[in-house]
């Protein structure tokens, strides 16, 4: 019941990917990442028809926060970490209005690690969209939660310490009930896995890997290189096996005597299709597996990996307060303020 | 014959006073605060006016028996004027060895006590760190001792209704309030009403009570016989006609938020993290939905602001509520809002500070905090609530400033105004002046922040409505068009009309007046927020003697009052009562260049009366 057609553009004209882009300058660095996110965006706007005056675009702050600037529709600019909490706000004033939220990693997982948690877990309808870029962009290319470890950048010289936090196993740690992945130059499967977050009503999480051309180029060239792409990513589906590689013929099955996906070559020690794992994206248990995976030894899942609708939460606060004004409107003491401040012990002064 | 004489005796020894300070003291599983209120109630019925003061435990659960397991239920009542809980403590009920210790000190010399022995036990006297027993130690020599086995006598009168001992004893503080009653004529109907609609379910419960309540009241008959005990008559009060209740600040604010949303013809949304003393508010609004009101309890302090500044974005009233650390969490949204010039009421109900501070006492010391504590050159308007049923208009006035110049208002409150209460002479809501948030709709020449010549406010433009699609943030934007700007001339302008917007705000709220007292003199006492009893009362004192003296209580902090300057000018000596270190006093001094001087509280307690009277008498002596 919560998965809904977009929102239709009642407007008589049909409106195209430029439609949506604001008179605004963008200046990001040239070859960033975010230039081809935005035009994913742009296209999947066109391809739902969304209503400009009823969508808004709020971010935190970094590169990527720059983002509502660029869109033709209303965009809230916020502060670091922060954007889903503004967002949240404006769902529980308007659960009409569709809003999209986008955040780095290092405003959604550090400053703002908290926010994102419980946005998620609250299920409130938002496609908060995370540019996984591995490093601070805006604030001249510190590590970040991201980072893999042994990160070299300007506070740590010597290379990172820290284990990276995963985007997709928080998201699904938090609770979220809508988790995908995709990259920034994947033109054909950006746009679709955005616009499966935006038909899902509650808290769609979607990681986008986004290259930094600046600080931190070629970060994710183990699995978005050309050359080795087909056989580093798995495009999950739901209800198709988990096959890939550029000929078709690698698959993930459950590793026999342990809960762990393996990869598997078809045609060879007797493993057929039907060995292979079928991608049920309502299965959390097998959503954690593949958000687990990573190069040299597994692909990068991208695609969908889990989608289990449940009730968004602005949509369950505005039905309670409905529901409590219907039942003072039938007992007909509907907005009465003098009843309530006459609730209660009263008495009398005469003159 | 001589019961006769003895009776009419009795009577003629009641007291006349002009007003009466009762604390009932006991553990916190005893029922002090419904004690108290149940007293209260009373009290308001029989026509007194009066004010009163929950002290209760930091603890949720603190060990039986133990001082800081000590819960206290303060009122004052008597004839016109009762503006405090109250200095001294005329008669302490003391349920236990550890509230008379903790409460003694607060007890006028020659005032009664009333402690149940009962529960003056070795092990209790042990609990609360008594050597000795205080009853019989001589440290009450310099008071009137009235000393009961309350709890034996709760378990006699009880008997009948087969209780186990345990609820039996439960009873006690029913002991105590009867005994109260008789002690100061109060009538028991309301009382006993509202214990059998309590206990409706537990019929045995209630007439446990009922029975406990006139055995206490007996007592004090019996004893009045005996000449053991004298009573007293409180003289009652001029009260201006009309529909009263007792309210406190916590349900006065949460109401008043409520009306001024609906003034505003807004929904409410409320955005709290808990913190004490302000959870109430957001206790109170969650069972208001009824009246359109959604609450939004927050992941932290700060998703609260965020949240709130989201509700106002999208076209809500967005309100969000702390205390001292909460605010300090606050502050970077509440930038946020005033760079975005949105809408924004923020309610700091004060703690003592710094840090965790004593969360259960009060304190003034965020008024420079709301004042000026934020990054970059950032005004915002600031109001404080003087009592607890002010908070209702008060909460009313934030609520239309922050929508008419589109800014965030912080209000203050405290402690002490949050959980203290008094009568309320009810408004009729349905005849005060509406002031409906006009929302922009015509795409024609909208520029997202081209202000209003009159208000310097810009137009409230909300997502949803065709044609006006723009974009807001925290980076600096141009003047008109709101696109980001980093040009030099712009910022400066930008940062001069914010300024200015706010102090613009001083034209549109009243002069400020002179709440007692010449309009010149020796002295002039300004205060703000919940000092406003004690300065009152002790500015009528002192006038009343002839002391030349003034009282100008301040509502608004930011911007002043235009005429205050000129107001002060007159006196020779301006006196600020704070509880805090001298916040408002350096405000006055910085921004009107008068010579004021500070008095000032930080015990975790209210000013007395006599403390005000005192620091006056002595300054105009010097």
């Amino acid at each position: 019941m919560n998965v809904a057609a977009p929102l239709p553009n009642l407007s008589a004209k049909k409106l195209g990917p430029k439609d949506y882009a604001s008179d605004q300058e963008v200046r990001w660095c040239p070859g960033c990442g975010d230039y081809a996110i935005l035009k994913a965006v742009e296209k999947t706007l066109a391809d739902i028809q969304a209503v400009p005056e009823n969508t808004v675009f709020v971010s935190g702050i970094g590169c990527a926060a720059r983002f509502p600037y660029y869109i033709a529709s209303y965009g809230f600019h916020g502060i670091h970490g922060r954007a889903p909490a503004i967002a949240t706000g404006i769902k529980l004033a308007n659960p009409e209005l569709d809003v999209w939220v986008v955040c780095g990693d290092g405003d959604a997982l550090s400053i703002g690690g908290n926010h994102l948690l419980h946005a998620l877990r609250r299920n409130v309808d938002l496609q908060i969209l995370l540019f996984n870029n591995e490093i601070y962009g805006l604030t001249k290319g510190q590590y970040s939660p991201t980072s893999r470890q042994g990160t070299r950048s300007p506070s740590t010289p010597n290379g990172s310490i820290e284990l990276p936090v995963s985007a997709v196993a928080f998201a699904l740690g938090s609770g979220a009930r809508f988790v995908a992945r995709s990259v920034d130059t994947q033109q054909k499967h950006l746009p679709g896995v955005l616009k499966r977050a935006h038909a899902y009503r509650g808290a769609a999480f979607v990681e986008i890997f986004q290259n930094c051309i600046v600080y931190n180029d070629g970060v994710f060239d183990d699995f978005t290189d050309r050359k080795v792409a087909p056989d580093a990513q798995v495009h999950v589906e739901h209800g198709t096996p988990l096959i890939f590689g550029k000929a078709r013929d690698k698959g993930l099955r459950l590793a026999s005597g342990g809960l762990a996906l393996e990869v598997v070559q078809l045609g060879e020690n007797g493993v057929t299709e039907a060995d292979v794992l079928v991608h049920d994206e309502t299965n959390r248990a097998l959503a954690v597996m593949l958000a687990a995976m990573a190069p040299p030894t597994h692909p990068m899942a991208l695609g969908v990996l889990y989608c289990q609708p449940a009730p968004s939460f602005e949509r369950q606060m505005a039905e309670g307060v409905a529901s409590a004004v219907k039942k003072a409107a039938e007992a007909g003491s509907q907005g009465d303020l003098n009843a309530l401040l006459r609730s209660g012990h009263t008495w009398r002064v005469e003159e | 014959m001589e019961g006769a004489a003895a009776l009419e005796r009795g009577r003629s020894a009641r007291q006349e006073l002009d007003s009466a300070v009762v604390r009932f003291a006991g553990d916190s599983g005893d029922g002090m605060q419904l004690t108290g209120g149940c007293f209260t109630m009373e009290t308001a019925l029989e026509g007194n006016d009066l004010a009163t003061y929950p002290d209760f435990p930091a603890e949720i659960r603190a060990p039986a028996g133990t001082t800081f397991g000590v819960s206290a239920y303060q009122i004052n009542f008597g004839a016109t004027g009762i503006k405090t809980a109250g200095d001294m403590v005329d008669v302490l009920v003391a349920m236990n060895p550890a509230a008379l210790k903790v409460n003694l000190a607060d007890v006028r010399g020659g005032g009664l006590i009333i402690a149940d022995t009962g529960a003056f036990t070795e092990k209790n006297l042990q609990r609360a760190g008594c050597d000795d027993n205080p009853l019989d130690d001589g440290t009450l020599a310099n008071f009137r001792v009235i000393t009961v086995d309350m709890s034996q006598r709760t378990l006699d009168a009880v008997k009948s209704a087969g209780l186990s001992k345990r609820e039996a004893l439960r009873c006690k503080n029913m002991w105590a309030l009867g005994l109260a009653y008789w002690l100061f004529e109060r009538r028991r109907k309301t009382t006993v009403d509202w214990l059998e609609q309590k206990f409706a379910s537990r019929p045995e419960l209630a007439a446990a009570n009922v029975a406990a309540l006139n055995a206490g009241h007996a007592f004090g008959e019996t004893s009045e016989m005996t000449g053991l005990l004298g009573a007293f008559t409180v003289r009652t009060a001029e009260i201006a006609p009309g529909l009263y209740r007792n309210v406190n600040g916590t349900e006065a604010m949460s109401w008043g938020l409520v009306a001024g949303a609906a003034l505003a013809e807004l929904p409410l949304v409320f955005c709290s993290y808990p913190i004490t003393p302000a959870s109430g508010i957001l206790h109170t609004l969650a069972g208001l939905k009824a009246y359109g009101v959604t609450t939004f309890q927050a992941e932290d302090e700060i998703a609260a602001v965020c949240a709130a500044i989201g509700a106002s974005y999208a076209g809500a009233l967005g309100v969000t509520s702390s205390s001292g650390p909460g605010m300090s969490l606050k502050t970077e949204g509440l930038d946020l809002a005033i760079s975005t010039e949105l809408p924004l009421v923020v309610i700091n109900t004060q703690r003592a500070g710094p840090s965790t501070g004593m969360p259960t006492k009060t304190e003034q010391a965020d008024l420079l905090q709301a004042v000026y504590g934020r990054h970059g050159d950032s005004a915002l308007v600031v109001l404080a609530a003087r009592s607890p049923a002010d908070c209702f208009e008060a909460a009313i006035d934030a609520t239309r400033l922050a929508i008419k110049y589109m800014t965030p208002v912080v209000l203050l409150s405290d402690n002490y105004i949050a959980n203290a209460s008094e009568p309320w002479n009810l408004p009729d809501v349905d005849k005060m002046a509406r002031f409906p948030a006009r929302f922009r709709e015509d795409p024609k020449d909208f520029h997202p922040f081209e202000r209003d010549p009159a208000t310097l406010a810009r137009p409230w433009a909300v997502p949803g409505t065709p044609g006006l699609e723009h974009r807001i943030g925290g980076l600096e934007r141009d003047a008109v068009s709101g696109n980001i700007s980093y040009d030099p001339s712009n910022h400066q302008r930008m940062t001069e009309w914010r300024a200015a917007k706010i102090a613009g705000i001083a034209k549109d709220i009243p002069a400020q007046t002179i709440d007692q007292g010449p309009d010149g003199g020796p002295m002039v006492v300004v205060g703000w927020g919940s000092t406003y009893g004690p300065i009152s009362r002790a500015v009528g004192n002192l006038l009343s003697e002839g002391v030349q003296v003034s009282h100008v209580h301040l509502r608004h902090i930011w911007p002043l009052p235009r005429n205050l300057g000129e107001l002060l000018g007159g006196f020779e000596r301006v006196l600020v009562p704070e509880m805090n270190m001298g916040q408002l006093v350096k405000l006055l001094r910085s921004e009107l260049l008068v010579p004021a001087e500070g008095l000032n509280k930080v015990s975790g307690k209210p000013f007395m009366i006599a403390e005000i009277e005192a620091a006056v008498r002595d300054r105009l002596e010097d």
